[in-house]
């Protein structure tokens, strides 16, 4: 299927995409035409992710969310299922939660008063006989539901469409990976809960500036960041020439770009050489020493879990906004062809003591979101970028997305993965094919498993 | 008597008229000093263990407005630091790479309402109201409104330190792409 929007002329979206030669059309990222269509194609269709089941862990507890660019609120109801409503009455579409978080009983509507459950169900409905003879039938007027919610090891994705597969075969190979990004730091499952708030803010840029580059695009580290090791902002000061990241011991093992082709998910991921968990070297010198001492012996728990498993592969973008690491989560919302809601999240042990909660706190504060040392960088960037690729003449110039191009190869220890070296741009390419798959496919038919064409 | 009352009563107006204008003038100074980027002079007025904060506000439901500003001994904030991040974030902007504030922004900070109260020691608490104007670039304009609760302590140097700053931003979403600069 070929669709040919009215702004491209006689152009094919698949003639914007050439992933043979590495070039993509700016068009893709200013487009307003393309970007309407990738709500519906794109948002509408992929699996989102919504946030955390700690956000909301006693019935009636609700977190205002987000999939695309509408409003969703995450809710535990008085039962205590988790639900994904879309935040809008079903009357004249208020917004029936104005609030970021919180509990409640009821959502009730500020405009006629509508009032629905926290399982959905519309319960009241002012001059209910009067007005309506009581003839609405209110189970039509539920707030609406998203089609699938999965609780994946604590974290909540969701989508719009029935017909998604399962989300453990939309994650693929990476799922055990996204798996351990919620897992604590001694190896027990779900053991993980989000700080609050969610940091928000708005960046001018088309959203795949942020999520389709990130963990997919490590060759702009040098010189986006080349400021920022004056501040010493790691955890360990001023050692290690003041790196950004946290020191650690690393069994043998390299550093790959690694994707599935096949689904769009791709991140920075090691191979290791030797099973198990490399041992902790104290790094928190900032930090009162009960905090190395409380890494130190998670670490040694976890390794005894893991002792004789290899443990290649690890947080990656899932596509297509979401960025899962293991201590940070960076979400990018489309909000307009050229804005872009960035949300960072960020995971804690559940059990950790108050040393630990600070001192983490404080270096993904110092680190990440708007005023972080390091990512306010990235915005400029990524800001400026957007504006001067938007031009009726820029927009004519094909990036070229070439690093690494016909050099991908795979290993047999990370079955279903696509290696590259490092320092590629295959992430990117493998994000822009899965991209112009949701694009062309009529429905998850054309989707799931993505081998057609192949 | 009366009079030994009024003249008593006269000496304590005049201090706290003094300490005010004191407070203001040292205000607008710091003020100066940020928006000439003149940060490494900035630090000498900041206290080595500053706590400079800035919350997140939270849409609240009425009666839950305790929870409007995130604290800064569990949640996640914009800013939540001390000196040695203070002096780092000027290092990065004097090395003249740090890309977002390169070419640097131009910053004025209209600083008013100046409230100054419970001295007590060496310490006196300022609250404050501001409009921080950024510029940048050849169009980018972002306009933060908000409130500053200040711990200022006297120093036998400068006169004044800041040995505490609470930024109250009126803001939800952050609207500016990024914090690039000190309010
Ligand atoms: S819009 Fe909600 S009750 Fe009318
Ligand atoms: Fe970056």
């Amino acid at each position: 299927m070929v669709n040919i929007l009215p702004s491209l002329g006689d152009r094919s979206l698949r003639s914007l995409v050439d992933l043979d030669q590495g070039l993509i059309s700016r068009e893709i990222y200013v487009n307003e035409e393309i970007y309407k269509q990738e709500l519906e194609q794109v948002y509408g269709r992929a699996w989102l992710f919504i946030g955390h089941e700690s956000l909301v862990p006693n019935p009636g507890d609700f977190f205002k969310s987000r999939m695309g660019e509408e409003s969703v609120i995450l809710v535990r109801d008085h039962k205590g299922a988790l639900h994904v409503f879309l935040n809008t009455c079903r009357h004249r579409g208020m917004k029936v939660c104005r609030y970021d978080d919180g509990n409640t009983r009821l959502f009730t509507c500020p405009f006629h008063g509508w009032s629905y459950d926290t399982d959905g169900k519309l319960v009241g409905v002012p001059h209910f006989k009067a007005a309506f003879h009581e003839e609405l039938d209110k189970s039509e007027f539920g707030l609406h539901e998203v089609a699938h919610l999965c609780n994946f090891y604590g974290s909540i994705w969701a989508t719009w469409d029935r017909d998604a597969p399962s989300f453990e075969d939309y994650l693929g190979a990476y799922a055990d990976g996204v798996r351990r990004c919620f897992e604590s730091m001694d190896g027990i499952d779900n053991g993980v809960e989000l700080f609050q708030p969610v940091q928000r803010w708005r960046l001018p840029c088309n959203w795949k500036f942020p999520a389709f580059s990130f963990d997919g695009d490590r060759m702009h580290g040098v010189t986006t960041h080349r400021s920022i090791n004056v501040a010493a902002i790691g955890p360990q000061g001023d050692r290690n020439e003041g790196d950004r990241h946290p020191m650690r011991a690393r069994f043998p093992s390299t550093a790959y770009e690694m994707s599935i082709r096949e689904l769009g998910h791709g991140g920075h991921n090691d191979i290791y050489e030797q099973p198990g968990v490399a041992p902790y070297v104290d790094t928190w010198q900032t930090e009162p020493p009960e905090v190395d001492e409380y890494y130190r012996q998670a670490r040694e728990k976890k390794a005894k879990k893991y002792e004789g498993q290899f443990l290649h592969g690890g947080g990656a973008l899932i596509f297509p906004n979401v960025n899962i690491q293991e201590q940070r989560i960076l979400h990018w919302h489309p909000h307009g062809v050229g804005a872009t809601e960035s949300w960072r999240l960020y995971q804690v042990d559940r059990n950790a003591p108050q040393a630990v909660r600070d001192a983490q706190r404080r270096y993904m504060m110092r680190y990440c979101g708007p005023a972080g040392l390091t990512e306010s960088d990235d915005m400029e960037n990524w800001n400026y970028a957007s504006e001067a690729s938007s031009g009726m003449m820029a927009r004519r110039l094909p990036y070229p997305f070439k690093a690494g191009l016909g050099h991908n190869h795979g290993d047999d220890r990370v079955p279903g993965m696509t290696l590259n070296f490092d320092i590629a741009e295959e992430n990117q390419r493998s994000r822009l094919a899965r991209w112009l798959a949701f694009m062309e496919a009529g429905s998850w038919n054309d989707l799931y498993p993505n081998t057609k064409g192949k | 008597m009366t009079t030994d009352m009024t003249v008593e009563t006269m000496r304590q107006m005049l201090e706290r008229l003094m300490l005010q204008r004191d407070i203001e003038e040292f205000l607008s100074m710091e003020a100066e000093l940020l928006d000439e980027r003149r940060y490494d002079e900035w630090l000498e007025y900041i206290a080595d263990d500053i706590h400079y904060h800035m919350p997140i506000r939270r849409n609240v439901r009425f009666g839950e407005q305790y929870r409007e500003n995130t604290s800064a001994d569990s949640e996640i904030s914009w800013i939540d630091e001390g000196k040695r991040v203070l002096i780092g974030r000027v290092r990065q902007i004097n090395t003249g790479i740090h890309w977002c504030e390169e070419p640097l922004s131009r910053v004025r900070h209209v600083v008013s309402n100046v409230q100054v109260y419970d001295p007590e020691g060496d310490e006196v608490k300022v609250r404050s109201r501001f409009i921080v104007y950024r510029n940048r670039m050849e169009d980018e304009v972002d306009l933060f409104a908000g409130k500053r609760e200040d711990i200022l302590r006297r120093d036998s140097v400068t006169g004044w330190k800041i040995a505490k700053r609470t930024i109250i931003l009126d803001q939800n979403v952050l609207l500016a792409k990024n914090i690039t600069f000190f309010f």
